[in-house]
């Protein structure tokens, strides 16, 4: 397995055939990425109407908000990252593919992120306005969500993994996902909150970098592992 | 007449033949014990048969032979070694194609050949892909999208995957299913083609349809 | 020593084995939860700043010690079961999560208990508070994962996997919640200073501890043996069972 992952050509084609694939599927259903975009706006614009629209009190609670809206956002979209592959016999080709299934996997992730997280960090500059951040403020907020969301799908797609074809899978997986989403979540919105307290956020943010890199490594291998499981 | 070239080809290229062989496989399905004690052995250029009723444990069968699941007990040997070691090097020489055929909606018939044979570990150009679905029958349906096709026609890009793919060992859970007659025919051709050449077929069906092949081997499940 | 323990990782010999044991762990859970109980409400010396309502900590500590180990034995037992593929030690790890649960359900509760009279709420967003919040949350997510998967060796499989992932984000999960808390320490009253603590307290507690222990074992091997039986409800020796049950 691991001279396959030394061989560069190897790595880059199928690495890249299954990002392009995915990336042209969404193209093809575009609805459902949109749909999680919405999902993410709606909820953050349902925050003032229900704490009254006092810009104080909107401004501190600001990054906590964008943060849980990105989170549940981001957790919606994770039973599309495998169910269609599934219930087509695709991802079982994918189990027994010569390819490196960590390496397929990880591929997916990254194309899932770009359709499903992307569009989320390039949104939140708007819904901040909303709440009448500051600029800098703003600028936290994109940077540590950019930084934040890709380890929300890495370790999102464990959970998306076990639950494949189970009943009640949706709400199955914001269990077992959720928890382990909190330590994102803090220092994510800490980040912006530490940035509006005049206080230095670099520790923040490279903690949700340490966070990234580690789930990188290990999320696509439990990933794959889960599947394995899920599909015997 | 088909055997004897096979023959022929094993007394001019002396090679040694790779055998798949299934020693005392059980297979349990939540407190079900499908079936166990199952012995098999398939050579090149032989055909297993896996018959059954419905519920028997075919699919469970093949889905082992690929190594999707384990046996709950007892061991599928490729050339001696068991599959569950082998893994990658195991998965490059077997195509499989279930009942639900990995093909997707969404994507044309040339992407869905070109992508899931990518995926296989052999990168075809969409030239390669075109002859390819001509000679399956879908010659200018190419740059439809797989939905609007019709049952069998979905089989039939499920299946060109086994003219593109150079694997020795298929495993192909009911081909013949949705087929009309002149696919059926070809597809016969096809496998008989493989088996000439000592690739190895696994496969379930419930149709009598009569391949020629060197060895034809039955496994019944009860 | 001629004890083969092999022997006993097949479930139907640990099915009797666990059928002796659990009387005597029984027995031993009750009679130090008696001392245990006696000595933390009636010979511990009354707290000079906290009062009677400190003695809620004879319950609460030994709950919130029991829920972190019992998570990490749980995802042992599952961790050990999916690298070996020994069917008793999943069995093991699906019996311990409800008990694991309920000592957390048990820490959260007499944590609010004893938060009413000490800081005048039912609920602080205390940094182990919350992080017990979030174990229960865990050990919920590793119960409905398995609840929710009909073939057992696929539950066994998904669980060890959560239970796993769970168990190496607790630590992380923990630290950001301390880090959390105390950057917003003026919201929450820290409970970090523990009042020096008379020797019979300890005790008392450590009594506790061991009950608790003797307790979760006695019913993890009870729900063991349940689990046993209805997994291996088609081999023999449980018809063999049922069969001597009856006559």
């Amino acid at each position: 397995m691991h001279h396959r992952l030394l061989n560069c050509n190897y790595f880059d084609a199928m690495f890249l055939w299954i990002i392009k694939r995915d990336l042209l599927l969404a193209v093809r259903r575009r609805s459902d990425v949109l749909i999680t975009l919405f999902f993410f706006v709606i909820v953050v614009s349902l925050f003032p109407l229900s704490v009254g629209p006092e810009m104080n009190l909107l401004r501190t609670m600001a990054p906590g908000v964008v943060w849980v809206a990105a989170l549940l956002a981001s957790m919606l979209s994770l039973n599309r990252m495998f169910s269609s592959d599934y219930q087509d016999g695709t991802l079982e080709q994918m189990l027994i593919s010569p390819q490196s299934l960590p390496l397929l996997v990880l591929g997916k992730t990254l194309a899932h992120w770009l359709v499903t997280g992307l569009p989320l960090v390039l949104m939140a500059p708007v819904l901040g306005i909303q709440y009448d951040l500051p600029s800098d403020a703003l600028f936290v907020l994109v940077i540590s969500l950019l930084i934040g969301t890709p380890v929300l799908s890495l370790i999102g797609a464990i959970g998306a993994a076990l639950t494949l074809g189970l009943r009640g899978g949706g709400v199955l997986v914001s269990l077992l996902v959720l928890p382990l989403y909190i330590p994102i979540l803090i220092f994510g919105s800490g980040a912006v909150e530490a940035n509006m307290a005049g206080v230095d956020f670099a520790a923040h943010l490279s903690l949700i970098g340490a966070f990234f890199f580690v789930s990188l490594v290990f999320a696509p291998w439990v990933t794959a592992w889960s599947l394995r499981v899920s599909l015997e | 007449m088909l055997s004897i070239g096979y023959n022929r080809k094993l007394l001019s290229y002396p090679f040694i033949p790779i055998v798949l062989q299934g020693i005392k496989v059980a297979c349990v399905r939540g407190d079900r014990e499908l079936f166990k004690d199952i012995n098999f052995s398939l050579g090149t250029g032989g055909l297993l048969q896996v018959r059954g009723p419905n519920g028997s444990g075919k699919t469970s069968l093949l889905r082992m032979m690929c190594g999707l699941s384990l046996p709950a007990s007892g061991e599928i040997c490729w050339d001696g070694v068991s599959i569950g070691t082998l893994n990658e090097e195991y998965f490059a020489r077997t195509t499989y194609i279930g009942h639900l055929g990995g093909v997707k909606d969404d994507l044309t018939v040339t992407e869905n050949l070109c992508i899931s044979s990518a995926m296989a570990g052999s990168e075809i150009s969409s030239d390669d892909a075109s002859k390819v679905l001509n000679t399956i029958g879908l010659g200018g349906r190419e740059h439809l999208p797989v939905k609007v096709l019709s049952q069998g026609q979905r089989r039939r890009v499920a299946l060109a995957r086994l003219l593109v793919c150079n694997t020795t060992l298929w495993i192909l859970d009911e081909p013949f299913v949705a087929l009309d007659v002149a696919a059926v025919q070809l597809l016969r051709e096809i496998l008989e083609r493989h088996l000439q050449q000592n690739g190895m077929v696994v496969m379930t069906t419930h149709q009598e349809i009569d391949i020629n092949a060197s060895s034809i081997t039955q496994l019944q499940l009860f | 020593m001629a004890i083969n323990w092999f022997k006993y990782s097949s479930p139907a010999s640990f099915y009797s084995l666990a059928g002796k044991m659990i009387p005597l762990f029984a027995a031993a859970a009750v009679i130090l939860l008696i001392m245990g109980l006696y000595i933390g409400f009636f010979i511990a010396p009354t707290d000079f700043q906290q009062g009677e309502a400190y003695r809620i900590i004879f319950i609460h500590v030994p709950a919130a010690w029991m829920s972190m180990f019992l998570y990490v034995v749980m995802a042992c037992w599952a961790g050990f079961g999916l690298a070996f593929n020994t069917r008793l030690s999943s069995m093991m790890a699906t019996a311990i999560a409800p008990t694991g649960a309920m000592f957390t359900f048990l820490a959260l509760w007499t944590g609010s208990l004893w938060g009413k009279p000490m800081w005048g709420t039912w609920w602080v967003w205390d940094a182990r508070l919350t992080s017990e919040l979030i174990l229960l949350f865990l050990y919920i997510g590793f119960m409905s994962l398995q609840a929710a998967i009909d073939d057992p060796r696929r539950a066994d499989k998904a669980g060890a996997i959560i239970a796993l992932v769970g168990v190496v984000n607790i630590p992380i999960i923990y630290f950001s919640v301390q880090w959390w808390n105390t950057l917003h320490q003026g919201a929450s009253v820290s409970v970090n200073q523990a009042p020096a603590m008379a020797s019979t307290m300890l005790m008392g507690m450590l009594i506790m501890v061991f009950a608790s222990w003797m307790y979760s074992i006695a019913v993890i091997l009870k729900r063991v043996r349940i689990i046993i039986l209805e997994r291996e409800s088609h081999t023999t020796w449980v018809a063999e069972l049922q069969k001597d049950g009856v006559a």
